[in-house]
């Protein structure tokens, strides 16, 4: 029988819950053991499977490509897991909501550049107007808050769902964590 | 009625961000052009603004998962300016314990868990193995070398500052606690291992470089200046210094430039199709100045490392090319030198005799309004520049990331090895994984450098001579 299928995607965030992630240490060797790593920015497949058991979702949704991406990703995967406080609840990428888009592309490609000041709009997606949790643009069945989550967190949550139990996260793991 | 063509490759995989590489191809099916486009944007030069300035380290390190200490310091830097204050010695230590920890997990990462797949495995191996799992199965000790030297660093840092990812111990005025006598002893435990683990990655790298022959040759291998930030005696440093630029020659260009001034002599353009913006030196000018920056500038720019170990090993590199080094293929070994000497150095500076002192703050209000911070980050220099009203709130920010200051050069390397390596009518994995790896080979820290589905693994688009789509081919 084949190993259940993971994927790891990366919308509006650091890479701080994927380095999380890494920070498994030889844990991802058994984790390797008993779960193909499909999809995931560390890997070098461009096509996200059809049939995927659990995605791990770091960052917010703030670009029309997040946005695409994370619908795709949801017809696509069994179980959708909100990894890290910015896909539980927009967080850091959420702090530029008060602001204009405009005026926060202002700051960053007109105000501080020193040569042909303008905003950048060819090939790259545009910014929504506002960065959103995961579970505001998809369902969502598995919320692990922390920025990031520890790698223990990560992979008692990992081993419980690979068992078929709903982890209890509540005393593991907390907003900003 | 030939058409001109382009290729995307979308995303580039096993870097760190979000990007897509397009090839355009002329009418007879050569390549025309290239370009690395950066497609996350964030924000935080913006959204900073109204925060009080004691809280700008934490909220910067979330510019970047993978070199958070590199923004805690650059930024507490630039509020260290914005007090006034001198740090006390022995925070100013630590930090820079903290800083070279960083370069060891960071520098792991880039060269075991990212790159390591494509020099073992070869640059035409199976993308479904071509990973750290398929490096595991290949070579497990390897593989295992590079989760240990990674773990290495990232246990210092968790020592330290309390956790591994976006810990909260470098403040404005130095850090937070002191070093716990029982922590610096477990660290100095863990040390020997390290270093041998560093001496045999270099020694398995060194004899790996023969097959990539004409990957040296083309990946990013053209003149260029090099930037880093380097001692009075001129040796390597990641927490302070003066800045020097060298030419392709090895000549140095400019000397004792100082970095809280980045902007009389950095300069940044804005391109329509990527978020990152390139920058360049300007004395030099648009493109002219086109610098490199990370180890390889680092190492390029420095007289000598200051560990004994990792200057026997810069000696040897210098063999390499006699006038600075140019292939970007060589930001690998140089990586690898610099994990080396990271370690010797963390030595050092645990057994300093300060460095359980418990002095490690100095309390201030601010005194200044404006204040710049700048530090070289495993990727190359990082500047913070803030501007504050009279309550410490935030007015107005700044910040220059090494993966902006690379742009140009990662732009003009996948140029390089398209030409050499993508021709018309043949497009396979291998050449398409050749266009990648040079973008690894710089380690591009994209979220930090924008602070700013993948459906297709390859699509070809005809493009008529106006730009309009006129047909379509996606293949996985």
């Amino acid at each position: 029988m084949s190993k259940p299928k993971l994927a790891t995607v990366w919308l509006d965030g650091c890479s701080g819950c994927h380095m999380s992630f890494l920070d498994m240490d030889e844990r991802l060797i058994v984790l390797a053991g008993k779960v193909d790593l499909v999809y995931s920015p560390l890997v070098d497949n461009k096509e996200f499977p059809p049939d995927v058991d659990i995605t791990l979702v770091e960052g917010a949704v703030s670009s029309e490509e997040d946005l695409h991406k994370i619908k795709a990703i949801r017809g696509r995967t069994r179980l959708l897991v909100s990894l890290g406080d910015c896909a539980v609840t927009a967080n850091v990428p959420a702090m530029r909501n008060p602001f204009t888009l405009d005026s926060v592309y202002d700051r960053a490609y007109r105000e501080t550049a020193t040569l042909a000041p303008g905003v950048p709009t060819d090939v790259i997606p545009r910014l929504l107007p506002y960065a959103r949790p995961v579970h505001e643009v998809v369902p969502v069945d598995v919320f692990v808050p922390g920025c990031p989550p520890s790698a223990d967190v990560i992979f008692y949550t990992l081993t419980e769902l690979l068992e078929g139990r709903q982890p209890e996260l509540a005393t593991k793991t907390r907003f900003g964590a | 009625m030939a058409e001109r063509k382009t290729i995307v490759i979308d995303p580039v995989t096993r870097i760190e961000g979000h990007s897509k590489i397009t090839i355009h191809l002329d009418e007879q099916g050569q390549v025309e052009d290239a370009r690395f486009h950066v497609t996350q944007f964030r924000g935080f030069e913006k959204f900073c603004e109204g925060r009080p300035f004691s809280e700008m380290p934490s909220l910067m390190a979330r510019i970047c998962g993978i070199c958070p200490v590199s923004h805690l310091i650059a930024s507490a830097k630039a509020c260290d300016a914005l007090l006034a204050v001198k740090i006390p010695p022995t925070a100013e230590k630590l930090r820079r314990i903290f800083g070279l920890a960083q370069v060891v997990q960071s520098h792991a990462l880039s060269l075991f868990h990212l790159s390591a797949p494509d020099l073992l495995l070869g640059m035409d191996a199976d993308p479904a193995k071509s990973n750290l799992f398929g490096l595991l199965e290949k070579d497990p000790q390897l593989a295992r070398d590079g989760i240990a030297l990674r773990k290495f660093g990232q246990q210092i840092i968790e020592r330290l500052g309390g956790k591994r990812i976006h810990p909260a111990w470098v403040v404005p005025g130095g850090v937070s606690d002191p070093l716990r006598p029982e922590d610096r002893d477990e660290i100095l435990k863990a040390i020997p291992e390290a270093l041998t683990i560093a001496v045999r990655s270099i020694a398995w790298f060194k004899g790996t470089m023969e097959p990539f022959r004409e990957e040296i040759a083309c990946f990013g291998n053209f003149p260029s200046l090099f930037m880093g930030t380097i001692k009075e005696d001129g040796g390597l440093t990641f927490y302070d210094g003066k800045i020097r630029l060298v030419d392709a020659t090895g000549q140095v260009v400019a000397e004792g430039l100082d970095p809280r001034r980045y902007f009389d002599f950095l300069g940044e353009k804005v391109e329509s199709w990527s978020y990152l913006k390139s920058a360049f030196y300007k004395p030099k000018g648009f493109s002219d100045g086109m610098y490199r920056v990370g180890p390889l500038a680092r190492l390029n720019v420095s007289d000598r490392c200051g560990t004994p170990r990792a200057d026997q090993e810069l000696a040897e590199f210098h063999e390499l090319q006699r006038t600075a080094i140019l292939s970007s293929f060589h930001y690998h070994q140089a990586r690898l030198i610099e994990i080396l000497y990271s370690i010797e150095r963390l030595e050092q500076l645990l057994n300093d005799p300060e460095i359980l002192d418990k002095h490690v703050r100095a309390l201030a209000r601010p005194n200044s309004l404006e204040g710049v911070g700048a530090a070289e980050a495993p990727r190359g220099t990082l500047f913070h520049h803030y501007k504050i009203d009279e309550q410490g709130l935030i007015r107005w920010c700044n910040l220059i990331i090494a993966t902006g200051q690379n742009n140009l050069a990662m732009n003009r390397s996948v140029l390089q090895v398209a030409r050499r390596y993508v021709k018309r009518d043949k497009i396979t994995p291998g050449m398409l994984n050749r266009v990648e790896a040079v973008i690894r080979a710089y380690d591009p820290c994209l979220s930090c450098s924008t602070h700013a589905l993948g459906q297709m693994a390859l699509q070809l688009q005809l493009l008529s001579p106006q730009g309009a789509v006129l047909d379509e081919v996606v293949r996985s």
